[in-house]
């Protein structure tokens, strides 16, 4: 008896044991609630800077979807957030920290826009078809930069990456304010605006990229889940040791994929540039890269997750602009409320992992040993 | 000479705030958690701060309120990450995320209430934080400019660095820090209370991010008011831990010699080295990617490294 006691006293009062696992249907809900609870903190947070959360979510959604015109432009801003998500996800799902999206993205358009400005007497087809292949070749080369050095000498891929966006961004801002400065602008530092030749076409009012994300979310999808390239990057991401054990070619599968990874991103690059903006900007990446991050992790790294997530957080977005305009509040909200739900997610998983479990006299301990056993 | 003097004098200013980021940055990851939202821990220190600053034109409330900000995001990042085990990287990238917005989105709400239509600091606190001048010492030729006639920032700055070094390789606690840091399941064996540490130790960081983001907002710009006002500095600073090999000492050297980096375009004349500007607003980052490598490259066992950065502990895993 006094056994037991002293048992008791030294157990902790709160602990955490891990659970079996859940079913789909109630990890669902977990996260809904998850988001639902987000979107109650921002609330709070809407409320502090004074205005009613109701009628901001509503404006956010009809901003978003008013009118014809609205749409497409939530479908616009939507296109780089979806390709840039997918490209990630590639790395992600190999457990490799990419968030150098920005500077491939960057880097894409800047090589798909070589071919814009200097090659654009070429035929229509054919020159669209080389900027593809550039943007995507430029952004796969962006994003081999750091895996080599990461097969190589094992060099911390996070802060790589990262430096990268910054250096692909002075590259721009070099060729605007020098090589490439459009003659025309009198000296002001921009770079031309695009022939017609050398910009997508539009399909149903909307820049073609939107049925390249389409598309893409099909082949990333089916390359996750059926090739065996797809199976070999998640078996790299779960231990490097079992796929080395199984006789995977680790480093060849690293470089691969994180070519492949900043390849998508630089399509993205190069669609913006050619399909949104007509022109090369420093602002070409605006952030993406770093969105595409939240929602790849949103969506569990799912490619069909990402469509759904993009298309709401471009709503979101969107809808914001819209605040912006009727009640004066930045468009900063937006990332504001995207981190608050974020939060709330990355701390839910942990309840569809584990639980807590007080302390609560001999019952309490018994369902531990259970626990331990089941 | 006298153009050196005014490089070096710029060096340490532009140096500061990534002084304050790698400090804390440096505490952070010895606790094994690697804390990628100093940037955005940075931001929020530098909004409230700024607007502390603003309505009260009190110096010390300015900075007490940067760092309980930072510390207040730190929070957040500790009990998501050493409590509910969530992911580091994403759970940082998110805070920096969050936080530039955050910063951004009260800058703007406030500035649209101001009758100016700009925010700048009031005199005093301006006063305040302008270059120390000591009767005398300050005068003096070379000496006085190098070494006295800094703002407070930088003194704070240097004081907090040094201090935690002493914290960390002189005391218990700092000893309890890095048991934690290389192998929590021994340090949790040998009755350390790991999850005290490493949240105290993770809110602490923050806290001097907090002060290091204030410097971006209230100094940099000349206390006004702009978007963005930290800029990719914390991101510098997450870089410079590695520079500095996990050690507040070499912090300190690391920061000016990145802040040397920074204003080097303003010191350089164009007519010996032709670079374009761009190359010189690229060349800290360049540097910090040399560095990585640099130091990747080295498999020295020197570094100090924190054995278990990055992974969570749980208890009964181990």
């Amino acid at each position: 008896m006094s056994n037991t006691a002293e048992n008791l006293r030294k157990e902790p009062l709160l602990r955490v044991v891990k659970r079996a696992e859940l079913p789909t249907g109630k990890i669902i809900l977990l996260r809904l609630l998850a988001v639902l609870l987000s979107l109650i903190a921002g609330g709070i947070f809407i409320a502090c800077v004074g205005q009613n959360p109701f009628v901001i979510y509503m404006t956010i959604i009809s901003g978003a979807c008013r009118s014809v015109m609205a749409f497409q432009g939530t479908i616009k801003l939507m296109i780089p957030l979806l390709i840039t998500s997918l490209g990630v996800t590639l790395a992600f799902k190999m457990k490799f920290w990419n968030i150098g999206a920005e500077g491939q993205i960057i880097f894409g358009a800047t090589c798909a826009t070589f071919f814009a400005l200097f090659f654009s007497g070429l035929n229509h087809v054919l020159l669209i078809l080389i900027m593809f292949l550039s943007g995507f070749i430029g952004g796969g080369l962006w994003g081999l930069i750091p895996a080599v050095f990461k097969v190589k000498y094992n060099t911390n891929e996070t802060l790589f990456t990262l430096m990268l966006n910054y250096i692909a961004l002075h590259i721009v801002s070099y060729l605007r304010d020098g090589p490439w400065m459009d003659p025309g602008s009198q000296g002001f530092p921009k770079i031309a605006r695009f022939d017609k030749n050398a910009s997508l076409d539009k399909l149903f009012g909307i820049q073609f990229g939107w049925l390249i994300a389409l598309i893409l979310v099909v082949l990333v999808f089916l390359y996750l889940k059926y090739a065996k390239q797809g199976y070999e990057i998640s078996v790299v991401g779960e231990s490097q040791d079992t796929a080395r054990y199984a006789g995977m070619n680790v480093k060849k599968i690293v470089l691969r994929t994180m070519f492949l990874s900043g390849g998508i991103c630089g399509l993205a690059g190069m669609i913006q540039a050619t399909g949104s903006d007509i022109t090369l900007t420093t602002s070409v990446a605006g952030g993406v890269g770093f969105t595409a991050i939240i929602i790849a992790w949103l969506a569990q790294l799912n490619p069909f997750a990402i469509l759904l997530v993009s298309f709401l957080f471009s709503v979101l977005e969107k809808g914001s602009s819209v605040v912006q305009s009727n009640f004066g509040l930045s468009t900063d909200c937006a990332d504001v409320l995207q981190g608050i739900i974020l939060f709330f997610i990355l701390g839910c998983e942990f309840f569809i992992r584990y639980r807590f479990l007080f302390r609560e006299g001999n019952h309490g301990t018994d369902t531990v040993k259970k626990e331990k056993e089941g | 000479m006298d153009m050196l003097i005014k490089f070096l004098v710029a060096a340490v200013g532009a140096g500061t705030p990534l002084l304050f980021g790698t400090t804390g940055e440096i505490l952070t990851e010895k606790t094994g958690h690697l804390n990628l939202g100093v940037e955005g821990m940075m931001s929020i220190g530098a909004c409230i701060g700024f607007m502390v600053g603003y309505y009260s034109d009190n110096f010390v409330l300015a900075l007490c309120f940067a760092a309980l900000s930072g510390a207040f995001s730190a929070l957040i990042y500790a009990f998501l990450t050493v409590t509910l085990m969530a992911n580091q990287n994403v759970t940082g990238l998110t805070l920096t995320i969050f936080g530039i917005g955050f910063a951004n989105f009260i800058g703007i709400f406030v500035l649209n209430k101001s009758p100016e239509g700009t925010l700048k600091l009031p005199e005093k606190i301006t006063a305040a934080m302008r270059g120390i001048h000591i009767q005398g010492v300050s005068d003096l030729p070379v000496v006085g400019e190098l070494l006295f006639s800094y703002s407070p920032f930088v003194y704070i700055g240097i004081f907090i660095a040094i201090v935690s070094a002493y914290y960390l390789n002189h005391t218990k606690a700092g000893l309890g820090l890095k048991a934690v840091g290389e192998n929590p399941g021994a340090a949790d064996a040998a009755g350390i209370k790991v999850t005290r540490v490493k949240y105290l130790n993770i809110i602490l960081g923050g806290a001097i991010c907090g002060i290091g983001g204030v410097y971006c907002s209230m100094i940099i710009n000349g206390g006004v008011w702009i978007s963005d006002n930290v800029g990719g500095l914390g991101w510098i600073a997450v870089a410079l831990v590695i520079f500095a090999n996990w050690q507040p000492s070499m912090a300190i050297l690391g920061s000016f010699v990145f802040g040397a980096l920074r204003v080097l375009k303003y010191y350089i004349p164009q007519s010996i080295f032709p670079f374009p500007i761009a190359f010189y607003d690229m060349l800290p980052f360049l540097m910090t990617a040399l560095v990585l490598v640099i130091s990747s490259m080295r498999k020295s066992s020197r570094i100090n490294l924190p054995a278990s950065l990055g992974l969570n502990y749980y208890r009964e895993e181990r």
